[in-house]
């Protein structure tokens, strides 16, 4: 089970890969299409990643609600179990 | 008829990264094949060792999301595209009336394979959003039409191996219908993965000389046993006389003919007289307004196979007759090897350099020509074309599926 700073560290991996930003640029209060100018494709893309890196389910219908980081970070440490 | 002028060159290949390496690569007479260093002859019991891979990689080149988001096919294109927009100047245009016609053989060859691997492995889930994009045939033109913001047209022509030659010609019409004023065309091919080598290894069509790889591909010679994979883009900046002359653009050479056959005779085999392949050379000539006595060098497809070399080489000396003896012809795959999809474009890129430097590249590894073989070939060192006068070059492409496509350029 990965913590909070470990998937936030984790997600900003996956981010930086997709995106060539910094991963000190990936903070929790970022919006990941106003902020990090990620488009719906490269987010779907993210996510995949994100659920193999942390081993969670990502469903469909939850990604629209990941608005910001905090927001998939928190529910990629609620998924975790 | 609206005159077609090409204004930038771009390629990356085996010989080099860039259109300059590479050309200075063919001057030289070097090989760009070379063994695998993987255990792909190991794992898959590969019958076939070695392949023109590319000199530079993608990856030095690109971003790290660019080569995420784009298949090495698109890769290739996307960095062939840059250096020949750059190379016409980068220059401002009208989008509306700017195209991009890429084509490749084969397509994402390796996203497909690799997303049916993790698939395999991993399940549906891990399967990335971004595959189709990816592996879809039309992606590098995609790419490049989004690069570039080209409007007019983005196409993506399969033939084959006569792909890039296509593209070329469709960039050609664009132009001569007034659809475009200016079009960045070309091909491109990635697939240089074990499951094309197994299959084109499995028709009996590439080389299997594992003991010298750089003397495989030897296009006329007696000793040819067939094709050598390569990989690469090759992509050209095509504008309207008119256009090019308005911006005050470098002008390499004109596009002056195009001609389109096919054999309707056998998915894989050519036509065993070369009669669609020769009707081609003839359309295209028709078309440029030219006589078979104005070519002075041929860039042929000749890829080294022991049919298709010998019926192309008749077909020549078919059509231009005794003028055969005063054609100085190359066949460049002897050192890049083939590039399927990019070979048409690449060798296109060649064509245009010998009319530009008046030089023809050399043909390497023909120790002992083909007896029956009627042309004046030229060996390893490259050979002076006439230094004054309008000249003409042809370049042939030709396909699995029976796609014979013949471009025809003058110089400037």
């Amino acid at each position: 089970m990965a913590d909070k700073n470990e998937i936030l560290a984790g997600l900003a991996e996956i981010v930086a890969e997709e995106t060539g930003l910094d991963t000190n640029e990936v903070e929790l209060d970022k919006s990941f299409t106003d902020d990090l100018d990620i488009d719906s494709l490269s987010m779907m893309t993210i996510v995949t990643l994100a659920e193999e890196k942390f081993d969670v389910r990502i469903p469909d219908e939850e990604v629209k609600n990941l608005t910001t980081v905090g927001d998939a970070v928190t529910f990629i440490e609620g998924a975790q179990k | 008829m609206t005159d077609v002028v090409i204004t930038g060159l771009g390629a990356t290949s085996p010989l080099g990264g860039d259109v300059s390496s590479t050309w200075e690569g063919a001057l030289a007479g070097r090989s760009g094949v070379r063994t695998f260093d993987n255990d792909w002859v190991e794992q898959y019991d590969l019958p076939v060792h070695f392949s023109g891979q590319l000199a530079v990689p993608t990856a030095e080149v690109l971003s790290r999301p660019e080569t995420r988001r784009m298949d090495p096919s698109a890769q290739m294109a996307m960095v062939a595209a840059r250096e020949a927009w750059a190379d016409a100047g980068s220059p401002e245009v009208d989008h509306d009336r700017l195209g991009a016609v890429v084509s490749s053989g084969i397509g994402g060859i390796w996203t497909l394979l690799n997303g049916w691997d993790t698939m395999k492995e991993k399940g549906a889930g891990r399967v990335l959003p971004m595959s189709v994009p990816m592996l879809m045939p039309n992606s590098p033109a995609a790419y490049v039409s989004l690069e570039f913001k080209a409007r007019a047209g983005a196409h993506a022509p399969v033939s084959a191996c006569a792909s890039g030659a296509e593209a070329i010609g469709t960039a050609f019409e664009m132009i001569q219908s007034g659809r475009a004023d200016i079009v960045i065309a070309g091909g491109t091919e990635a697939a240089t993965h074990p499951l094309p080598i197994a299959a084109f290894a499995a028709m009996a069509a590439l080389s299997k000389r594992n003991n010298d790889p750089q003397g495989a591909s030897r296009p006329y010679d007696t000793s040819r046993d067939g094709f050598v994979l390569g990989e690469g883009s090759g992509i050209v900046v095509v504008e309207s006389a008119e256009h090019a002359k308005a911006r005050g653009a470098r002008v390499y050479a004109r596009l002056l003919g195009l001609g389109m056959t096919a054999d309707g005779h056998h998915i894989a085999a050519p036509e065993p007289n070369g009669t669609g392949q020769t009707k081609a050379m003839q359309f295209a000539l028709e078309r440029a307004g030219i006589t078979t006595t104005d070519v002075s060098h041929v860039n042929a497809h000749a890829t080294s196979t022991p049919v298709g070399d010998m019926i192309e080489a008749r077909g020549i000396r078919g059509l231009l007759g005794s003028h055969a003896d005063s054609v100085l012809l190359s066949a460049t795959k002897s050192m890049t090897g083939h590039l399927l999809g990019g070979a048409g474009a690449l060798e296109s890129v060649f064509t245009i350099k010998a009319l530009a430097e008046r030089t023809a590249p050399p043909t390497i590894n023909v120790t002992e020509p083909d007896p029956e073989l009627e042309v004046d070939l030229v060996r390893d060192t490259p050979r002076a074309l006439p230094a004054d006068g309008q000249l003409a070059a042809i370049n042939n492409s030709f396909g699995f599926g029976g796609h014979n496509v013949a471009l025809v350029f003058g110089t400037a």
